[in-house]
């Protein structure tokens, strides 16, 4: 970076003595500036990473928060109405697509907790990229993801839940999980700067709860009034949880409408649209803070 | 370019209020100006303009010459900004944070990281360096931020009420450090809503109110305007302040009955005081607490605008400002 960088005024170099404070440097062209918005992004990633080492607690009950609705939906609510066999192979890959889906919330709370701080005044006040910050929570969000994806898969796999089709197929169909928990990501970060208030938070929080339930995720549309039914197979999030079962080669409840015929093409084309939605959109409202 | 801030005609509204409202505003390279203003005068919203923050609705802001809308990238290489809250991450400690924004400047790694050092070290905080910045107290989270305001020594650093909820050391420690920082050459603009504070460190005050500039001049001259320093007197007893008043002579003497003081001019100080307790005591009044003071923001205020400000009226400011001013060692006599 040091070798793109020209100093400030006149072109001296900043003496490097102890009290002497270094200049800002000027960005010396298209190249360097690309390189400083990939520097400042992982800057703002490093930033929610040592915050992370700083609350390990908070991590852990991030963690755990999935995995005990896991437990619970398998054990104690008894979900996988409608489907033959043993429930938690219903249940495994359609609670890792809540899990994901339900991402938005925390990244929305995130966001929401961000703005309201001051330090995004000094973000804004200082000459790093534009979207940096952005940029950081996503990469945040999808590394924190990436650990609750393995630690439901090993709880799964403790309570008796397997994949059948081999590991390349299990790795698809955790990209799929992680497409959709990026497309939320986005949602969750346009929603905390359109009405990035905690009030909105909470009322969200509640909202992604029937929006959850709406999908094949607990029970098999199969088992639900047609018209619910419908409506259930066309949740992005049930596309994604059929195209993970079938990836993984866990029973679904196929009904044979269009929607779970194509839930491989809908689990790529659903998430796809939303970021191609939202991306540009939370961009432009947070460059757009202060108008 | 001798000018290193120029607001001209600024206007902003949040809907229909008018935060700004035509406000002017100059500020000569290497000086220190002071904003001077009551709550809700639009301080923060000026600096916030100033600092690429928010964008104004109408007239030209420049800083360092270069307009703030069309130029804000390069304004913000060249600017520091302490705001009125804090702008730190609160989860980090005090090094990382340093670390982190000095990485945004792009002074590479290693540099950032020896500067967050010197900082720390500038500002009493190496010791406190690891800790979390939510565990600081509140003087060290303000100087903390100063430093962040420092790292690249800014052209123009804004500062939004450096001392508001200091002690009188932390106040002494953020004023040492502005007074230094202007020795190096650096533009700094301040807001505060004490008069002292403006006194101490400003070359020039702006005084506003109602989002525009209604005062501007250096403190002696807006003091002088004001009429100096005065003189408040608390009795033991009620009943003599109409007698006592008189006794103090001079038409510019207030009453308040119900905390028993009397205010009157006292330009010339410690003779003032002298001439204040000797014709009490001839007289035969007691006096619980005699003591000089400076102008206050209210009577500025009264003064300048020919009305009291709403906001500071209540006994609660008043009785904030006379322990302040008493800090900053005018003379008080108990009697
Ligand atoms: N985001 C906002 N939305 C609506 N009104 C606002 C907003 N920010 C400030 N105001 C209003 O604009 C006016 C100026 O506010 P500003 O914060 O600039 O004042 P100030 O001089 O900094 O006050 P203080 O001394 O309390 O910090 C006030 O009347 C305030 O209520
Ligand atoms: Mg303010």
């Amino acid at each position: 970076m040091s070798a793109t960088a020209t100093t400030a005024s006149g072109g001296t170099p900043p003496a490097p003595g102890p009290h002497r404070a270094p200049a800002a440097p000027e960005p010396g062209g298209a190249a360097s500036r690309l390189g400083w918005a990939a520097a400042d992004s992982w800057t703002m990633t490093r930033r929610e990473l040592a915050r992370w080492a700083r609350q390990p607690v908070a991590v852990v009950v991030n963690l755990a928060f999935p995995v005990m609705l896991l437990l619970m939906f398998t054990y104690l609510v008894g979900g996988g109405r409608g489907v033959d066999g043993d429930p938690t192979a219903y249940l495994v890959p359609g609670m890792l697509a809540l899990t994901m889906a339900f991402g938005l919330e925390s990244t929305m709370l995130a966001v929401t907790q961000d703005l309201g701080k001051g330090v995004i005044d000094r973000f804004r006040s200082m000459p790093m990229a534009p979207g940096a910050v952005l940029v950081g929570r996503s990469a945040a969000d999808m590394l924190q993801s990436v650990a609750a994806l393995a630690v439901m898969t090993g709880v799964g796999y403790a309570v008796g839940w397997r994949w059948h089709h081999g590991p390349t197929a299990a790795l698809g169909a955790m990209g799929l999980l992680l497409l959709l928990r990026f497309a939320m990501l986005w949602v969750g970060i346009h929603l905390a700067l359109v009405a990035g208030r905690p009030e909105m938070v909470s009322a969200v929080q509640i909202l992604v709860w029937p929006v959850g339930f709406l999908s094949n995720v607990f029970a098999a549309p199969g088992s639900m009034p047609a018209w619910l039914g419908a409506v259930v197979e066309w949740n992005p999030m049930s596309a994604t949880a059929t195209a993970v079962r079938d990836l993984f080669g866990n029973p679904g409840a196929t009904s044979g409408s269009w929607a779970a015929e194509h839930a491989g093409l809908l689990a790529v084309l659903w998430p796809t649209a939303i970021i191609a939605v939202f991306f540009p959109l939370a961009v432009r409202r947070f460059t757009r803070i202060g108008r | 370019m001798t000018e290193a801030i120029v607001m001209d005609g600024v206007h902003k509204r949040y809907g229909e209020k008018r935060a700004l409202d035509g406000l002017d505003l100059a500020v000569r390279s290497g000086t220190v100006h002071g904003v001077l203003g009551p709550n809700g005068a639009g301080k923060t919203t000026a600096v916030r303009i100033m600092s690429t923050l928010l964008r104004h609705d109408a007239g030209r802001v420049t800083v360092a010459g270069l307009d703030v809308r069309e130029r804000a990238a390069e304004v913000r290489r060249r600017i520091g900004l302490l705001g009125q809250h804090a702008a730190l991450d609160e989860k980090l400690g005090g090094r990382q944070n340093l670390e982190m924004f000095g990485r945004l400047y792009h002074l590479g790694a290693r540099r950032a990281g020896s500067r967050a050092d010197e900082l720390l070290e500038r500002f009493g905080l190496a010791d406190a360096g690891r800790k979390a910045v939510e565990r600081y107290s509140g003087g060290m989270r303000r100087r903390l931020d100063l430093a962040a305001s420092l790292i690249t020594d800014p052209d123009v650093l804004f500062l939004d009420e450096p001392t508001t909820g200091l002690d009188p050391r932390g106040r002494t420690e953020v004023w040492e450090a502005v007074r230094s920082l202007v020795g190096g050459g650096a533009t700094v603009l301040l807001t505060t809503q004490y008069l002292e504070e403006a006194d101490q460190l400003a070359d020039r005050i702006s005084l506003i109110d109602g989002g525009r500039a209604v005062a501007e001049g250096t403190p002696d001259e807006l003091k002088s305007r004001v009429g100096g320093d005065r003189i408040d007197v608390v009795l033991r007893d009620a009943s003599r302040l109409a007698e006592a008043g008189a006794l103090l002579g001079g038409d510019d003497v207030t009453l308040d009955p119900d905390r028993r003081l009397i205010g009157a001019p006292a330009p010339d100080r410690m003779a003032a005081l002298t001439r204040t307790v000797r014709a009490l005591e001839e007289a035969g009044i007691e006096a619980e607490d005699v003591a000089v003071r400076r102008p206050t923001l209210d009577e500025v205020f009264l003064f300048l605008t020919g009305r009291p400000d709403g906001e500071r009226r209540t006994g609660a400011g008043g009785t904030a400002r006379t322990g302040r001013t008493a800090e900053n060692g005018p003379a008080e006599v108990a009697a």
